[in-house]
């Protein structure tokens, strides 16, 4: 039963898409204004790669978003051009085709939106707008050629907006399920996961209450409720001066600062989350869940990289959303986060269980 | 002078917290008419504190009530006070009223409370008053008269029956479709002094009153009702603008009554399915109550909330903050002559009422 539906999802409702959804994954949502061909996939995946979108010539989409790492670049926050650093951790590439929005503050509602935003940030790609970068495709023969395949555009007529689309045509063919947890849960093989990931698997989905965040459905389990929440990581540094933040980075925006170099230049406004981009006082300090697909290979952790290892993330919400048992808890904590109760041996299965949740074929990604 | 105060009111309003959770079209709306002064306040109910044993309470609506407590704090402008709307605890306990103040303490500004039944049933309100002082009483505040209300008594001879204990009584007020509940009410002792309060207030001055229970009648099973409330209402239809705010319902309600706007609260704690009203079909299917703690299980601030009131030209905006969900504004409109909510106001956008559960 479990076998024939995992079969079923395989070839249903995947028109105009060339990657069928792996066990445990439902269909890659495809924009109907932006269909999946193999010429824009592979244009993305040339643009993915090129270096020359950055003020130094040396950062590409897949500086952040390596394919060798999971396509996060595995450092706490990710290093644009000059060195120069952010305020975030790169969330991995992988299965953001199924994010409802993108940036952990939700900022933009699509992947064509989000790729526009590195390239001119001030510590990402820092370049000063967009017209370098299209300079520089108006004048690759390459490029020009394929632009004309597939959007049917002259060379002065390529804009962002095509960038944009080849990009997300081609992270949305980055997608990895069939992981041991899959096998296990969804096709109905019990030696999939170990004993221990077994029982990491009821903490998970009891006493940890991991899955009210990072949900598991009946037919498929993308591990995120796609909600933001203020889970305590990072709030300390604005303890206390929340209202004074927020009146800050208000007066800033009302001025005409732009959220996306605000919240990535400004470590304190970062730490506003979704507020700074909905400004409703209630999602201060919120955060997306990411999904937790892979996440043994995307370390470290959470929005500021702040926790290297799965051990320490289970030890964060052990302790209530707190690193340590001492620290204090923020007004704005998510009524959700809360202290566990978690036993040595508890913690440990709930790891060994994060580990089942690595796609098999990670490899295929880094081919090229 | 006027002009000059407003403009500095949208200045600093439109420039801060205020713009995210106002739409622009209130706050034009406001300024375009109008000369009493505009001002602001919070408005947090019914966070039904309880003690599990000790010094352990229920988590989930301390968290409720802490976290309505750290938002409202970062209002700007500042609110001129905050109300709270009733049920500090959940059995009237001392220990849970205590509890419930102590984090209410981290309020920016001046407090002002009513009863809920919640408060009272255990010692006939004794521990309340004697941490918060009189039940009923009014204050004016920038040219509107407000009353606060004790509307959850009821019957003399039921609340001073022979009980085994206070918190006996107390258990058979918290419940609802009791057949051994009694329906709230004003009384004729606190109406007498309402009749007086309001002799010495000129009619065209704006009234706001608070209760915990609606000052009309919704739903008897539920207490979403007010015994005397024509009474009451009586005694406010000869003024130009009155306005009843109420918690107790944990739910967004809205109504007019002749001169009077009705305008409910939401719960810190959790929310109340909407009751089924008498033009309902009867049903035969077997009549059950089931405690809902939270809409969706795995969001646990689903559908509870907290309110940013907005008062100009003695008419109440009420803005409806809500955890991750759409704040809702139900604000008045001059041309309907009642408080309309300004999304879902159009038949069509409509949510369809909840059946009975």
């Amino acid at each position: 039963m479990m076998i024939k539906l995992a079969i079923a999802l395989l070839f249903t409702g995947v028109a105009g898409s060339l990657s069928a959804a792996p066990l445990g994954l439902p269909p890659v949502p495809i924009p109907e204004n932006n269909p999946q061909t193999a010429a824009k996939i592979a244009l993305g995946d040339k643009l993915f790669h090129d270096a020359r979108f950055s003020a130094d010539g040396k950062v590409s989409c897949s500086t952040c978003h390596s394919q060798a790492k999971a396509f996060t670049d595995n450092l706490p926050v990710s290093k644009g051009f000059n060195g120069l650093t952010g305020t975030r951790n790169a969330p991995t590439v992988i299965n953001a085709a199924y994010m409802k929005t993108l940036f952990w503050d939700g900022r933009e509602p699509d992947l064509e939106g989000q790729s526009k935003q590195p390239p001119i940030n001030p510590v990402e790609g820092g370049l000063p707008d967009h017209k370098p970068l299209l300079a520089v495709i108006r004048k690759d023969r390459d490029y020009v050629r394929a632009f004309r395949g597939v959007f049917g555009v002259a060379a002065d007529a390529i804009s962002m907006d095509h960038v944009a689309m080849a990009i997300a045509s081609f992270e949305r063919t980055i997608v990895a399920g069939d992981s041991p947890f899959d096998r296990y849960y969804y096709a109905g093989d019990k030696k999939a996961m170990t004993a221990a990931q077994i029982r990491g698997l009821a903490i998970f989905t009891g006493k940890g209450r991991c899955v009210s965040c990072h949900t598991i459905e009946q037919t498929q389990a993308l591990f995120t409720d796609n909600r933001f929440h203020n889970i305590g990581i990072g709030f300390k540094k604005i303890h206390g001066r929340e209202a004074q933040t927020a009146e800050q980075f208000l007066r800033a925006k009302r001025k005409g600062a732009d959220v996306d170099v605000t919240v990535l230049t400004k470590q304190t406004m970062s730490e506003l989350g979704r507020f700074a981009v909905t400004e409703n006082i209630t999602q201060v300090g919120a955060f997306k869940t990411p999904t937790l697909r892979n996440v043994d290979k995307t370390e470290p952790y959470m929005h500021d990289g702040s926790l290297a290892t799965l051990e320490e993330v289970v030890d964060f919400y052990n302790n209530g959303g707190r690193v340590k048992e001492t620290d204090p808890v923020s007004g704005f904590l998510s009524g959700g986060i809360r202290p566990l109760g978690l036993s040595k041996g508890e913690k440990k299965d709930l790891v060994k269980y994060m580990e089942a949740l690595t796609s098999p074929d990670l490899e295929r990604f880094t081919k090229r | 002078m006027h002009d000059n105060s407003r403009r500095k009111f949208l200045k600093q309003g439109g420039a801060l917290l205020a713009a995210g959770t106002l739409s622009i079209s209130v706050v034009e709306l406001a300024f375009g008419k109008g000369s009493e002064d505009r001002f602001t306040f919070a408005y947090i109910s019914d966070s039904h504190i309880t003690q599990i044993k000790g010094n352990r309470f229920v988590r989930n609506w301390d968290r409720g009530l802490i976290r309505a407590v750290a938002e409202a704090n970062l209002l700007d402008p500042r609110p001129d006070f905050v109300f709270y709307g009733g049920d500090i605890a959940q059995l009237g306990k001392p220990e849970e009223i205590d509890h419930g103040l102590e984090m209410l303490a981290g309020l920016r500004g001046k407090v002002h409370y009513v009863m809920g039944e919640h408060d009272y049933y255990l010692d006939l309100g004794d521990y309340w008053r004697k941490q918060l002082g009189p039940d009923h009483y009014s204050f004016d505040h920038k040219g509107v008269h407000f009353v606060v209300l004790n509307s959850i008594l009821t019957h003399e001879n039921w609340m001073h029956r022979k009980w085994d204990s206070g918190m006996d009584r107390m258990k058979q007020m918290a419940r609802l479709d009791n057949p051994n509940g009694q329906p709230f009410m004003v009384g004729d002792t606190q109406r007498d002094w309402l009749k007086k309060d309001l002799e010495k207030v000129s009619k065209n001055t704006p009234i706001v009153v608070f209760s915990h229970s609606p000052l009309q009648k919704i739903y008897k099973g539920w207490n979403f009702w007010t015994d005397d409330a024509e009474q009451v209402q009586a005694l406010l239809k000869p003024f130009d603008k009155v306005t009843v705010l109420y918690g107790h319902v944990h739910q967004i309600q809205t109504n007019q009554i002749g001169n009077i706007s009705f305008q409910s609260a939401m719960a810190t704690a959790w929310p109340w399915p909407y009751p089924a009203t008498y033009k309902q079909q009867a049903s035969y299917m077997p009549k059950l109550t089931v405690d809902m703690n939270r809409a969706d299980p795995f969001f646990e601030r689903d559908a509870t909330g907290w309110q940013f009131i907005d008062v100009h030209s003695g008419r109440v905006d009420v803005n409806y903050l809500l955890p991750d969900n759409t704040n809702r504004t139900v604000a008045f409109d001059e041309k309907a002559g009642h408080p309309v909510d300004t999304k879902y106001q159009a038949e069509v956008n409509r949510i369809p009422p909840q059946k009975h559960y």
